[in-house]
């Protein structure tokens, strides 16, 4: 493989995979939250 | 008896005889970096014994890094096996509350932003006639994450430890003066005075305790060759967030830290070796270096304005710029970026949830690029 080839499939894959990555993550988290909201009374614990 | 009594005495100036140019000049350069830990207090924990560990590998025909020597078998049995990142790893993990970048999970999007750098600067390192592992150890640089950089250049690039490992922690330390001319020009001073309010408690112990199981299967299994980085580091997360193993967080974020510091650091300075050091290519791997977190920084503000724009105007670009990991001082960064223009603007808990991200993201940034490695048959 050429390092031309390498260099914009490493920019748009690395990119791409990582933003994709997060942003499932973030969603995910988001889910957990609603899954398992915060109540105050674990303040105490 | 006289040749006995010269050959004697030549053994005492043998080690002045065999001095290489290069071996003064690495010594000066370890005495700089002791004083820049010492006496500037710069990343100290680590300064102190890189530079020591460059001052002791340039006194010749000591053989401290060849077999048997000992640097040699601390490296061998830490950095060639990559455990001790990993280690540091784990202590991170337990000495991070991933608290505030739960409570807006968006935020991980800055974490991603700024990781671009990493990828743009593999690119320009490519483009500048680095082989294709050289570009990824230069690349990973804008990780901003010293034992990422360290794990990725001892496995693929080990000839380019040193330069990358300095480059990494001088670099990070330097973030409160890269930063803020950039986050400057890209900012106009309406965005910078955004005020974000307080960031609110609303996550419950039970996220916070998924979180880091969340994070290691999904991520592992998109990623798996980046497992060892995102496993440990959530492994010390987990051992902090379930509150059952004080003992494990408190040695992880203290005792183990402490003393795989110690040894990461003479290791490193141990593959300062003058002879290989001084060369046209430690320097071109500084300048990526510089340039890969200047990108970064860039990135994670244009990034900041997007979400600005697709927020309504709620979040200030300024926080982007913490996306780029160097925990905690990015996000030290940006907090007092927002107050030079705003003084009731308190940005720092929300720059603390970049930041977080920027570390999670540094972590995923790399194993997304030793995957796709993987994918093309390159490693």
């Amino acid at each position: 493989m050429d390092n031309w080839t390498f260099g914009i499939t490493m920019v748009v894959v690395g990119m791409g995979g990582t933003i994709l990555t997060m942003w499932g993550l973030s969603l995910l988290m988001g889910l957990l939250k609603k899954a398992f909201p915060y109540k105050k009374e674990e303040e105490g614990k | 008896m006289f040749e006995a009594i010269v050959n004697g005495l030549y053994g005492l100036i043998a080690g002045f005889v065999s001095l290489h140019w290069s071996n003064p000049v690495m010594v000066g350069l370890g005495c700089l970096l002791l004083y820049l830990g010492i006496k500037k207090g710069i990343e100290p924990l680590l300064l102190v014994p890189i530079g020591f560990g460059c001052i002791l590998v340039n006194i010749p025909l000591a053989g401290l890094m060849e077999e048997d020597g000992f640097l040699r078998t601390i490296y061998d049995a830490g950095i060639a096996t990559e455990l001790f990142p990993l280690f540091i790893f784990i202590g991170i993990g337990a000495m991070t509350d991933f608290g505030p970048l739960l409570e807006n999970p968006r935020i991980f999007l800055l974490g991603a932003a700024g990781q671009f750098g990493i990828f743009l600067t593999l690119a320009l390192a490519l483009a500048l006639g680095f082989s294709k592992l050289d570009a990824v150890a230069i690349g990973v640089i804008g990780a901003c994450d010293g034992p990422t950089a360290i794990y990725v250049s001892s496995k693929y690039a080990p000839h380019l430890l040193s330069a990358v490992s300095v480059a990494a922690y001088s670099y990070m330390s330097l973030v409160p003066i890269i930063q803020p001319p950039i986050m400057k020009f890209l900012t106009t001073e309406e965005e910078r005075k955004i005020n974000m309010g307080a960031v609110k408690k609303t996550v419950s112990k039970t996220t916070k305790i998924l979180f880091p199981l969340v994070v290691t299967v999904i991520g592992g299994l998109i990623a798996p060759k980046g497992l060892p980085l995102l496993g440990t580091i959530m492994l010390g997360n987990l051992m902090r967030e379930s509150g059952v193993v004080s003992r494990l967080t408190k040695a992880s974020e203290n005792e183990i830290a402490n003393i795989v510091t110690l040894l990461l650091g003479i290791s490193i300075g141990a593959t300062m070796d003058g002879r290989n050091f001084l060369t046209p290519q430690t320097l071109m791997v500084l300048c990526l270096g510089f340039v890969a977190i200047c990108l970064d920084t860039v990135c994670g503000v244009m990034f900041g304005k997007l979400l600005k724009v697709l927020s309504g105007g709620k979040v200030n670009p300024l926080i982007g710029a913490a996306g780029i990991s160097a925990y905690p001082m990015a996000a030290r960064v940006a907090q007092r970026e927002g107050q030079k223009y705003n003084p009731k603007n308190f940005l720092l808990m929300h720059a603390m949830g970049a930041n977080t991200g920027g570390q999670v993201g540094s972590v995923m940034a790399a194993a997304v690029m030793l995957s796709v490695l993987k994918g093309m048959g390159v490693i």
